[in-house]
């Protein structure tokens, strides 16, 4: 009966006629809005979890699939389907989701109906994203996903947020024009949008580095990867804490999975021949910015360094493939280097917004992100400090939480194509420590910094539920990866055939 | 016997769960009962174990618990390897640990962070019986980092001193130095191997032996020597060798019974037990059983002349340590693994005898560290001056002591090695003895014996500290003193670790020492008319004459010797060095990539440059929309007269 139900359709729209909904309650009714926001957000959930259940491991063959022509002119339909690589992402935004409404709860003081609309609406689009099979229908999902962050900064968000949102909105608009370009381009070769067969497309290799480079454009600014990465630090001191975690969480995460879906598929020769590059800036965003993370005085950007730092393990992973079968002559240890950059995503997803929440019960306190007024918050809040500690030592890459498996994944992959490569990317494992412990050293401990500190509340009910389901995600992937790992191997196999296979 | 590896690392983790969780609910006493119980168990078990594995001589068991996940075939597994060398580590660890348990009901009486403290140390517990119970690499590198972290925690304890909190993290940060080699050399063992087991690439690795890898391009390497020399750097790190000890002397903020359990006893001896435990690798390579050995050299000597000018009474222990920690690697420089983990066995017990007597004698001087201001205890505490004064005997290798069995071993084994660098290793080991013996009767006579110096409050309130302190460290003297004597010939010169260590025919010093070994007895009889034994003479009576009989000398050469004497206090400079070119530098560097690399190239120059070029090029074209009609008709008769022009002249 499952099977039979448009199952990606209803994650798709269902929170976005919720979110809907959720407005026309209005902000008149703060109550109601924000109740019926969490019974969405739970039940997308909930509707998501027959996606892994149901999910059959054993294929890399698109699964769920819907297929409904939607403008027969252009052969552009509205074409769903997920695989190792979607699935995955998909339950990390209803689970993020349902995280960032209880965040909002108590917190943001005006339009909150709006607020929590927006949210539901952004998760129903990222999902879209995620799933689309149709290169016009990915491409819509993408831009239109822009919009509610847009707003969600644009109006939540603090003292600069003017500048945030535009910034944020030019670089990734910029960015996703040129993806626009080589999307009709391939349409003209292909005669239809669906993005499998443009797998399947014989390209030159002239096509395939121009392609690639806007592939690159678009996607590298999302993930991002140095030197298109100045949008986020601004885009998240500006926005509000579910902003940040949304962004944080899901967003970047679009840009990785672009790179799977697109970029390396349908040009693998460019990729080959240009790895270099995104090798180069993976490991220029693992020292470069780790050492810019380290100097940070504002606790929201710091994370936000942190964050480029730990998605140049991403693209890093999915990149070494190349170098790793030219070095060897075989592909042993990159699927290493793919799982690690889609685990690291998946943790990611569930630090950062970890981080960034950690970072909101404070500045809901002290209306502070500045590190220097802080300093001994172990003292009025306890509670508060084991979660940010151990929050914390999974940034660092703690073994035994989430953070640890992709870098070690990636690491030890990437010993196969060079040991320098390695041995650049190993030094996250000194810089991320210092970054992240010298925060909560800062922060954390020491005696009571100031009279604001002094004064501080434990955290809430409301705060510890939110805290703790991340880390229970973050300690449980952590212990026993092999559920998110296992369900991805056939895909990355597939994916990896595919683009050692020469277009040419 | 699953159940029982089951259980001994378990019950550890469910007491530091039920404390560090429900701490509050359950109550200081619930909280110590719980793990202490919970850690009574384990070191119960593990006991089965012992008589299970070293008596009964059970086949080592091997096998997974679960798995972790597949990837390219590659199990990656949590399981346990239970050998000889398995169930020794495991008894000492949760020996010691439990003695750390009760004696910290004692100890921590009076913090506000007791439970915190009890689940920390629980914790810890859980984490170093993973490690050492491990049967794959990435587990270890778990056990690993998991007591770096409670070790991160145990040092900042006291959260709101600034130099607890600044020591935690240099510990974690100057560890991960080491964890950073560890883990590339993890990656090449599973680039060599295509495996993460123990047995399999144990199996595998003779093969390997003629591997090469370039790492500079043009020159070949071998790839098991740069695989040992990347996981030694692991070893380094907490094991607190040159030159990644400086975190060890910082770590003593940490209270005093974390100072015995993880800075003493257990988990710095983790690098001692993964190269052992690494040995038919080490074995295949000369050069880094070379390397291995210098490094130890190096520890064992200059870190001992430092704890010679120190005056905390924790800070000496610790130089103490570092030193031997020293003698243990070098040990294992000279294949003579059984005999580093023999010394490791004998200096767990008396090590954590050493700090909790320390702590003991801090606790009475309430929480005056300063041994200057001590002098005269032995009548006030007798308990912990005579068990004090046992720990101290094993330590510089009394012959009989636990300690000289170990320690004369590895000089011993030393003296037959033949490969680079045991000759200054063999002067290393053997100085080191006259200065273990200097710095630690030192210690001795001024804190239990002379001038009484505290102050006059301090004095009258002087007393015994009660059971739950004088008790473990009564437990600890015990093998302190008979443990040497007991196991040299089992751990030494039997089948014991037949299983569990290596050791190739060519490097096999132990061999020739076990030719002049007749007994234990007989041992210590000989040990009496050693050099070692002279030099602990010598050490003594310079002691005794310096302290006792002309305390004014001292400072006398203190001031004579003063180049050298700060050249001592700054410990050779290593702390500035690192503060001054990695600390500052990074920060100095990440600052200038952000202002220069970020705000002024990307943002400046080119997205806000982009922003403004496009302002700056709308601004001039405005000008022409200027919306006066005689400037669009003056435009409009300048174009039709260009255009004639045009037309006319072509």
């Amino acid at each position: 009966m499952l099977s039979e139900l448009p199952l990606l359709s209803l994650v798709i729209w269902f929170p976005v006629l919720g979110g809907v909904a959720v407005l026309f309650v209005g902000d008149e009714n703060p109550g109601r809005a924000k109740a019926l926001a969490l019974t969405v957000a739970i039940l997308s959930l909930l509707i998501s979890i027959p996606l892994y259940t149901s999910f059959d491991p054993t294929t890399a063959a698109m699964q769920f699939q819907e297929f409904i022509p939607w403008i027969p002119t252009f052969n552009v339909n509205y074409h769903l389907g997920v695989d190792g690589f979607s699935m995955p992402l998909i339950l990390l935004t209803t689970f993020m989701t349902v995280l960032v409404v209880i965040a909002g709860w108590e917190v943001v003081k005006y339009r909150i109906a709006q607020y929590m609309a927006a949210f539901l609406i952004m998760q129903g689009f990222m999902i879209g994203v995620f799933a689309a099979m149709d290169a016009i229908l990915f491409y819509v999902f993408f831009e239109a996903m822009l919009i509610p962050m847009f707003l969600i900064i644009g109006i939540w968000g603090g003292p600069r947020r003017v500048y945030a949102t535009i910034k944020f909105f030019l670089y990734t608009f910029l960015g996703s024009v040129f993806m626009l370009i080589a999307l009709i381009y391939m349409y003209n070769q292909a005669g239809g949008f669906e993005i499998l067969d443009f797998h399947k497309l014989p390209l030159s290799l002239t096509e395939q580095v121009l392609i690639f480079f806007a592939f690159v454009v678009g996607f590298a600014v999302k993930v991002p990867m140095w030197p298109v990465h100045t949008w986020l630090p601004d885009a998240h001191v500006e926005a509000p804490t579910g902003g940040s975690v949304i962004l944080a969480a899901i967003t970047l995460k679009i840009g990785g999975y672009g790179f799977l879906r697109f970029a390396l598929p349908i040009t693998p020769d460019a990729a080959s021949m240009l790895d270099w590059l995104i090798i180069t800036m993976s490991l220029i965003a693992v020292i470069y910015i780790g050492l810019v993370a380290l100097v940070q005085q504002d606790m929201k950007k710091l994370i936000a360094y942190s964050s480029i730092a730990h998605m140049g393990f991403v693209t890093l992973g999915f990149f070494i493939v190349f170098s790793i079968y030219r070095h060897t002559g075989s592909l042993s240890g990159a699927v290493m280097g793919v799982e690690g950059g889609m685990v690291q995503m998946v943790s990611h997803g569930f630090i950062s917004g970890a981080l960034f929440l950690c970072v909101g019960v404070l500045y809901d306190r002290v209306h502070s992100r500045q590190i220097k007024d802080y300093g001994g918050v172990a003292n009025t809040m306890p509670i508060f400090a084991a979660f940010m500690v151990l929050f914390g030592m999974a940034n660092a890459g703690l073994p035994g939480t989430s953070g640890f498996i992709g870098e070690f994944l990636v690491i030890l992959s990437s010993f196969k194509a060079s040991f320098w490569i390695a041995f650049l990317a190993a030094i996250s494992l000194i810089l991320g420590a210092a970054y992240t412990l010298w925060l909560i050293k800062r922060v954390i401990f020491g005696d009571i910094g100031n009279s604001h500190v002094a004064e501080l509340q434990d955290v809430s009910r409301r705060e510890i539920l939110m805290l703790s389901l991340l880390a229970a995600a973050v300690l449980l992937l952590g212990v026993w990866p092999d559920p998110l790992t296992s369900v991805m191997h056939v895909s990355v196999d597939n994916l990896l055939q595919h683009v050692t296979v020469s277009k040419l | 016997m699953q159940n029982v590896y089951l259980g001994i690392v378990l019950a550890p983790l469910f007491g530091a769960i039920i404390a560090g969780l429900f701490g509050r609910k359950i109550g200081r006493a619930g909280a110590h009962w719980v793990t202490i119980i919970g850690v009574a168990i384990s070191f119960l078990l593990s006991l089965v174990v012992l008589r299970h594995h070293v008596w009964n001589g059970a086949e080592p068991y091997n096998a997974s618990v679960y798995t972790w996940m597949v990837i390219e075939g590659i199990r990656l597994e949590v399981g346990f390897l239970v050998d000889n060398l398995t169930a020794i580590m495991i008894s000492t660890v949760t020996f010691v640990s439990l003695m750390v348990h009760i004696y910290t009901i004692g100890y921590m009486h009076d913090d506000d962070g007791y439970q915190r403290f009890f689940s920390y140390i629980a914790l810890f517990t859980f984490a170093m019986l993973m490690l050492v119970m491990s049967n794959n690499f990435l587990q270890l590198f778990f056990g690993w980092e998991g007591v770096g972290v409670v070790s991160y925690l145990l040092i900042g304890f006291w959260y709101k001193r600034e130099s607890a909190i600044f020591a935690s993290l240099k510990a974690f940060l100057v560890n991960r130095v080491g964890d950073f080699g560890f883990l590339l050399g993890i990656a090449a063992v599973l680039m060599a191997f295509n495996s993460l087991d123990y047995a399999d690439v144990f199996a595998a690795a003779p093969l390997m032996a003629d591997m090469t890898i370039q790492i500079i391009p043009g020159f070949d390497w071998s790839l098991i020597t740069v695989t040992c020399i990347l996981l030694f750097i692991g070893a380094m790190g907490k094991s607190a060798q040159v030159p990644l000890h400086v975190w060890l002397p910082d770590s003593m903020e940490g209270p005093t019974p974390i100072s015995a359990l993880i800075h003493a006893a257990t988990m710095v001896t983790a690098g001692i037990f993964m190269v052992a435990r690494m040995s038919p690798l080490f074995e295949l390579s000369e050069t880094a059983l070379s390397f291995v050995l210098v490094i130890g050299s190096l520890t064992a000597l200059f870190m001992g002349f430092l704890g010679i000018i120190q005056n905390d009474i924790k800070r000496v222990i610790a130089y103490s340590t570092l030193s031997q920690l020293g003698y243990m690697v070098v040990a294992l420089g000279v294949s003579a693994y059984s005999a580093a983990i023999f010394h490791l066995m004998t200096h767990a017990f008396f090590k954590a005898l050493l700090f909790l007597g320390a702590g003991s004698v801090i606790i009475a001087m309430h929480h005056e560290q300063d041994i200057r201001k001590m002098g005269g205890l032995w009548k006030h505490m007798p308990i912990t001056w005579f068990t004090f004064l046992l720990g101290t005997l094993a330590l510089i290798g009394m012959p009989g002591f636990a300690g000289f069995y170990s320690k004369d071993s590895i000089i011993e084994a030393v003296h037959y090695s033949h490969i680079a660098g045991s000759g200054f290793a063999y002067l290393s080991v053997v100085l080191g003895v006259f200065v273990t013996s200097f710095y630690s009767f030192r210690l001795y006579f001024i804190v239990f014996h002379g001038k009484e110096r505290m102050d006059h409050h301090t004095k009258e309130h002087l007393h015994e500290t009660p059971a739950v302190v004088t008790v473990p460290l009564i437990l600890l003297a015990i093998p302190s003193v008979v443990i040497g004597a007991m196991t040299i010939e089992p751990m030494l010169f039997s089948e014991t670790f037949k299983e569990s260590i290596l050791v190739s025919s060519a490097h096999n010093v132990l061999e020739h020492v076990q030719e002049e070994f007749h007994g234990a007895f007989n041992f210590a009889l000989h040990g009496l008319i050693g050099l070692p034994f002279i030099l602990v003479l010598i050490g003594f009576f310079s002691t005794f004459y310096l302290y006792m009989v002309r305390p004014d000398l001292p400072g006398l050469i203190q001031q004579k010797w003063a180049w050298l004497y700060g050249f001592m206090v700054r410990k050779y400079g290593f702390d500035e060095f690192y503060q001054s070119v990695f600390m500052r530098g990074g920060q100095n560097l990440g600052t200038a990539l952000w202002k220069y690399g970020d705000a002024g190239l990307i943002d400046g120059l080119m997205v806000n440059g982009t922003a403004r070029l496009v302002g700056w090029f709308a601004a001039i074209t405005r000008h022409v929309q200027t919306g006066y009609l005689y400037t669009y008709a003056f435009a409009m008769i300048v174009g039709l007269l260009i255009l004639l022009t045009w037309f006319v002249t072509r």
